[in-house]
């Protein structure tokens, strides 16, 4: 196994968990809020349809970037009026988001199937350029990839050193103590549900935009949905995200690694070990009451009797 | 400083404050003493916005000013520490003291923040370590947590709601240290209780309530135990005129027998230590206590719903110790608990429904596919007029009132003659009739040879009902008795803790 | 009594109207989105409904589009009735999907009228083991159930593709098995494509009826479901049932999954569900978890779904936008929560 492989793996993990990281990033708020958000998987498809619509017409991925990044937040903001102002179910009304994602992204994206664009620039790591072409090629990062880990430490500062992250965090845990302590739990929530859906639309666009360039119906293949046991896996932390990121795409990349050295394991149990390893997390620590579940997931908030 | 003026407030069917008056002076610690359902929570709530007072006035510094929400009771500088804590278990005592301060900066100063918590912290004895998570401390340092939440969003008036119920005897001690430090400094602490440990150790005036109203207002110096217990329990008992009762007799086995029984209360729960008691046939074997002193505990360990840590549970003789609810419930246990709805009846099934749900088996036919409901009804048709009620065996539950309620799930457990009823705090909330006919059936039952365990709040239910009484206070049984051969004050006595010599035991 | 006859039609025309006009809603914004993207509305839904309700063959496919959601409805609805949230449909699908299909692959020389019925129980089997691990661990207390049946969900699926891929794909397609033998298929009637998963599933909403209404289990069932406290304090052994229904929801979604493979497909490939488990678990959520409002319910989405079918061929609207008209009807319902909250027992 030559390192060549080993960085060929690390890349194509970095490569495909990009997109993951920024969705998982944005599901972390949510769920440190209180909100399960199940149409994520439609989220990232209307957000990635949009996002390269935009620069396929304008010819401008940044503008592109933004595009997704906004409708993200706006998708999110439907959802939020089901589950906080209607008080709705969580569950279903995430369904209901990702059947809505399904049929709008493949009226947007409809006229640009097939279309080319101008995907992000890569640009190559300072320092790096003396590499012959085989390893420079491997680490050629858009401008997305390389913010994705300040994000995540973005993240990490907002939800633990700043008011604005220990009011959300305790609206997610006890939603009364929250509005015992004077604050908003719907403003918070909705907030949640915007900047989440600015992430997550930041991980569609990397993925329509710089990732595969390209455009097609249910092309996300279940991300949203990944994206929500990599929470569970990370424990809603958003550093420990980072790491379950790249195991989690590097499943597949991994395999080519296995079957070079003659290994061969279906790239479809790798896949799973991600969620099965999630399940064993769970279970070991089910007894502990220390565990991070958000305390009020899930529980929809009545308002003060 | 605060002073409380007529306030009134009603709940369906009760009068939970009756034209309050009330003042608190900064400066001192005033207990508001009284048993359950006196109104003491019910005032404080409305002092700190929680719930509306239907009418009255409270006024601030001789001001008359409106509290609608915590909030303004917050903005009034006043603060309350509930019995059941509001901390969030996953946040760090900074965290959570951090949450309700007024003047949180949007980028959190973690060193600030310690360095605040940690000078109140020692000024008033309040140690706790600031990066702890509040689920690995005890609840007595959580219950400081608290306190330091109040403080430092710089409230002068403490409400502290039955502070002492959760702690041991040293924290209890260094609680009261603390309110005396804060005292001194100018503070207004309001302590609610019912405990007299806790008056005399610790206030300098006394407000006794009673059904609602005031029933008294002392300084220390001028109180006593008797005058208090006086004016918290003074009742003429009632005029119910209950049968004569012929003793229980003895000579049978116990229908219930617990030894040495202890369990371990979870979280704010009370842990039962060293029950010993046994009930005969036909006797109703009262158990007073204010509620909270392991009244749930030692239902749920009759009933098979909590286990023992120690000690043996015998039931009509046999070892069922830890043995499940499906066992008792076999052996002809049965269990009329206060509001149905939380325990005994499911909302959306109709009555004759909720009859099966005991005995599922008995009236299934053809191996459980179908119901013979006929049965159903034919048995409890016969129990109700067996009982005098009047049932409508097609009503959903959710729309009935509480003392419907009751007589169903009465005509439900009495069906098929009980031996041990479990009856707990059964005509709580419930109108004069119903309370009436409840206590009848009791009556009953044990006429008919049951054996019965009353839970009760009620006095006047324990005196005129019981044929044996004991007192739960802190997980213990402090007091065993005929009624004849006690009176309200003593039993009150030991209800709020008062050392007293009890009868020998039986 | 004829007071609550009057009660009971006022009720009625109530819901029904609020029926009525929820669907024109959410037909209406569909209409807008259609126009929007630059057709005709009305001849839009003139086809649908032309198509699925006006032919014999439009009819005929909206039952087989309704067979498989009808089925994963009834596995969301019996768990919930004891409070239990199966959110694990597609996974329990799949994997008994797996199992029938393996009894299709292993055995394609028995005769139809015991592969068939070896078939359904395989399904049921591997649905119902899917469905054990989360109902376990729910009942000993250690692992919300909604969370790992949507996780497993994923495992399944990737089972599935793992077995097909390496071992099972024919020669020609990869990402498929051969067609069964005709042995393995279920009946069709009358020249259309609906399948006797049809009677299947007809025949379990009849059960599920019955025994919620009829039977002490069913009793029982709705006590735990009504009030746990109260169920468990009567003596009803409140694990076990947690246990044993979530199975029998899990070996419900493998039926489905048999029938799917059985009837409609005819073999086993990566998209065998085609979503059946997460529309079956809004079709009872809709419904209330009641058995005629699954029926109607599953029937309605299937109008939808076959409309969409066409509308694709007749003004080459994508088939993915159907799921826009089935979202607003969604969102219609779940903004009026507070009216579609049924009783539950």
């Amino acid at each position: 196994m030559s390192l060549l492989s080993i960085f060929g793996v690390l890349s194509g993990a970095i490569f495909a968990g990009t997109s993951l990281l920024y969705t998982t990033l944005g599901e972390v708020i949510h769920q440190r809020s209180g909100i399960v958000d199940l149409g994520l998987e439609g989220l990232l498809l209307v957000s990635a349809a949009t996002g390269f619509a935009v620069t396929s017409v304008s010819g401008n991925p940044h503008l592109g970037v933004l595009a997704a990044m906004l409708t993200g937040g706006l998708f999110n903001m439907v959802f939020g009026y089901l589950v906080i102002s209607r008080q709705a179910n969580q569950l279903a009304s995430g369904l209901a988001m990702m059947f809505f994602g399904f049929g709008l992204s493949a009226l947007i994206g409809n006229a640009y199937v097939g279309a080319m664009i101008n995907g992000l620039p890569r640009i190559l790591l300072p320092g790096l350029s003396g590499l012959p072409l085989l390893w420079t090629s491997l680490f050629k990062f858009d401008i997305l990839i390389y913010l994705a880990i300040p994000v995540a430490f973005l993240v990490w500062w907002l939800l633990f050193r700043t008011r604005w992250g220990l009011g959300l965090r305790a609206v997610g845990e006890n939603t009364d103590a929250a509005f015992a302590s004077g604050r908003n739990p719907r403003l918070i929530r909705y907030q949640a549900l915007f900047f989440g859906g600015l992430l997550a639309g930041l991980g569609a666009a990397h993925l329509s935009i710089a990732y595969t360039m390209a455009w097609g119906e249910y092309m996300t293949g279940g991300r949203g949905f990944i994206a929500v046991a990599l929470v569970i896996f990370s424990r809603w932390q958003p550093l420990q995200a980072i790491v379950g990121a790249l195991l989690f795409s590097g499943a597949i990349a991994f395999q080519l690694v296995l079957q070079s050295i003659g290994v061969h394991i279906s790239g479809f149990l790798l896949e799973t070990i991600p969620y099965v390893v999630t399940i064993l997390v769970l279970i070991a620590w089910g007894g502990n009451r220390k565990h991070s579940t958000p305390a009020s997931l899930g529980r929809i908030y009545y308002g003060r009797e | 400083m605060i002073a409380l003026r007529g306030i009134t407030k009603s709940f369906p069917g009760v009068i939970a404050n009756d034209r309050v008056d009330l003042d608190i002076y900064g400066g001192e610690v005033h207990a508001l003493l009284g048993e359950n359902g006196a109104g003491k929570s019910v005032l404080m709530k409305i002092l700190y916005g929680f719930y509306h007072a239907d009418a009255g006035q409270i006024l601030l510094n001789g001001v008359p000013i409106s509290i609608a929400s915590p909030h303004d009771a917050r903005n009034a500088r006043i603060g309350m520490v509930f019995q059941e804590l509001q901390l969030i278990p996953v946040f760090s005592v900074a965290e959570n003291i951090a949450l309700f301060l007024p003047d949180l900066k949007a980028v959190l100063n973690r060193k600030e923040i310690d360095r605040r918590i940690i000078e109140i912290s020692e000024r008033y004895n309040l140690k706790v370590d600031p990066h702890a998570l509040v689920s690995q401390i005890s609840i007595g340092e959580q219950q400081k947590v608290e306190i330091l939440k109040l403080l430092l969003s710089d409230a002068r008036l403490l409400i502290l709601d039955e502070p002492t119920r959760v702690l041991a005897p040293h924290e209890v001690e260094a609680l009261f240290r603390v309110l005396d430090n804060l005292r001194k400094d100018g503070y207004a602490i309001i302590l609610i209780t019912h405990k007299m440990k806790d008056v005399f150790e610790c206030a300098d005036r006394i407000s006794v309530m009673r059904r609602g109203r005031v029933a008294g207002t002392m300084l220390r110096a001028e109180a006593s135990e008797d005058k208090l217990v006086a004016l918290m329990f003074e009742k003429a008992l009632a005029e119910l005129k209950i049968n004569p009762k012929d003793g229980a007799d003895k000579a049978l086995e116990p229908l219930l027998e617990l030894r040495g029984v202890e369990t371990r209360g979870e979280g704010t729960g009370t842990s039962l230590k060293g029950i010993n008691l046994k009930i005969y046939p036909g006797e109703i074997m009262g158990v007073a206590g204010v509620s909270g002193n392991g009244q749930k505990e030692l239902c749920d360990v009759v009933l098979g719903m909590q286990l023992c840590t120690k000690g043996r549970k015998f039931l009509y003789g046999n070892d069922l110790t830890n043995h499940s609810i499906q066992t008792m419930r076999k052996n002809g246990v049965a269990f009329v608990p206060e509001n149905p709805l939380s325990m005994a009846a499911v909302p959306f099934m109709t009555v004759l429904e909720n009859m099966a749900l005991t005995n599922t088996r008995r009236y299934a036919r053809r191996g459980g596919f179908s119901m013979d409901w006929q049965a159903v009804k034919a048995a409890a048709e016969e129990t109700r007029k067996r009982l005098g009620f009047a049932v409508n065996w097609y009503a959903l539950p959710k729309s009935l009132s509480g003392g419907q309620l009751q007589r169903m799930v009465i005509v439900r457990e009495m069906t098929h003659a009980p031996r041990l009823i479990v009856a707990s705090y059964l005509t709580r909330g419930l109108d004069v009739q119903s309370t009436i006919g409840a206590r009848q059936v009791l009556v009953q039952a044990r006429e008919s040879g049951a054996g019965v365990m009353l839970i009760s709040e009620d006095l006047d239910e324990l005196f005129t009902l019981s044929d044996r009484l004991i007192v739960l206070y802190g997980g213990e049984i402090v007091g065993e008795f005929k009624p004849e051969e006690t009176d309200i004050y003593k039993v009150g006595h030991l209800m709020t803790g008062h050392e007293v010599q009890h009868a020998a035991n039986s | 009594m004829p007071q609550i006859a009057n009660t009971y039609r006022k009720i009625l025309n109530n819901v029904v109207v609020r029926y009525l006009l929820l669907i024109l809603l959410a037909l209406f914004l569909f209409g807008l989105i259609v126009t929007i993207y630059g057709k005709d509305p009305f001849q839009a839904l003139k086809d649908m409904f032309s198509f699925t309700l006006g032919s014999a063959y439009g009819f005929s496919e909206v039952i087989v589009t309704m067979i498989p959601i009808l089925i994963t409805a009834l596995a969301v609805a019996i768990p919930w009735r004891v409070g239990l949230i199966n959110i694990g449909g597609e996974g329990q699908l799949y994997i008994g999907a797996a199992f029938a299909t393996w009894g299709a692959l292993t055995f394609p020389n028995l005769p139809a009228w015991i592969l068939l019925p070896l078939m359904m129980l395989l399904g049921m089997l591997g649905g119902a083991l899917w469905a054990f691990i989360p109902g376990y661990l729910k009942a000993i207390g250690l692992v919300n159930e909604t969370i790992v049946t949507l996780l497993l969900n994923s495992v399944g699926i990737l089972v599935v593709g793992f077995l097909i891929f390496s071992f099972w794909h024919s020669v020609t397609d990869t990402n498929m098995t051969v067609i069964f033998v005709p042995a393995a298929l279920l009946p069709t009637f009358f020249g259309t494509r609906i399948h006797l998963g049809l009677v299947i599933g007809l025949v379990l909403l009849a059960l599920y009826w019955f025994v919620m209404k009829y039977t002490r289990w069913g009793l029982e069932m709705r006590a735990i479901g009504g009030n746990p406290q109260a169920a468990r304090r009567n003596g009803i052994p409140f694990k076990g049932y947690l246990i044993i229904v979530m199975c029998i929801g899990g070996a419900i979604a493998g039926l489905a999954g048999m029938v799917m493979v059985s009837g409609f497909h005819h073999r086993l490939l990566y998209n065998v569900s085609q979503n059946a488990g997460f529309v079956g678990f809004l079709i009872s959520w809709l419904a209330g978890a009641q058995p005629i409002g699954i029926l109607v319910m599953s029937f309605v989405v299937a109008i939808i779904f076959t409309g969409g079918t066409l509308l694709q061929l007749t003004i080459a609207l994508p088939y993915a936008v159907i799921n826009i008209l089935l979202a607003f009807t969604l969102f219609v319902v779940l903004s009026r929560q507070a009216f579609f909250e049924r009783k539950k027992a």
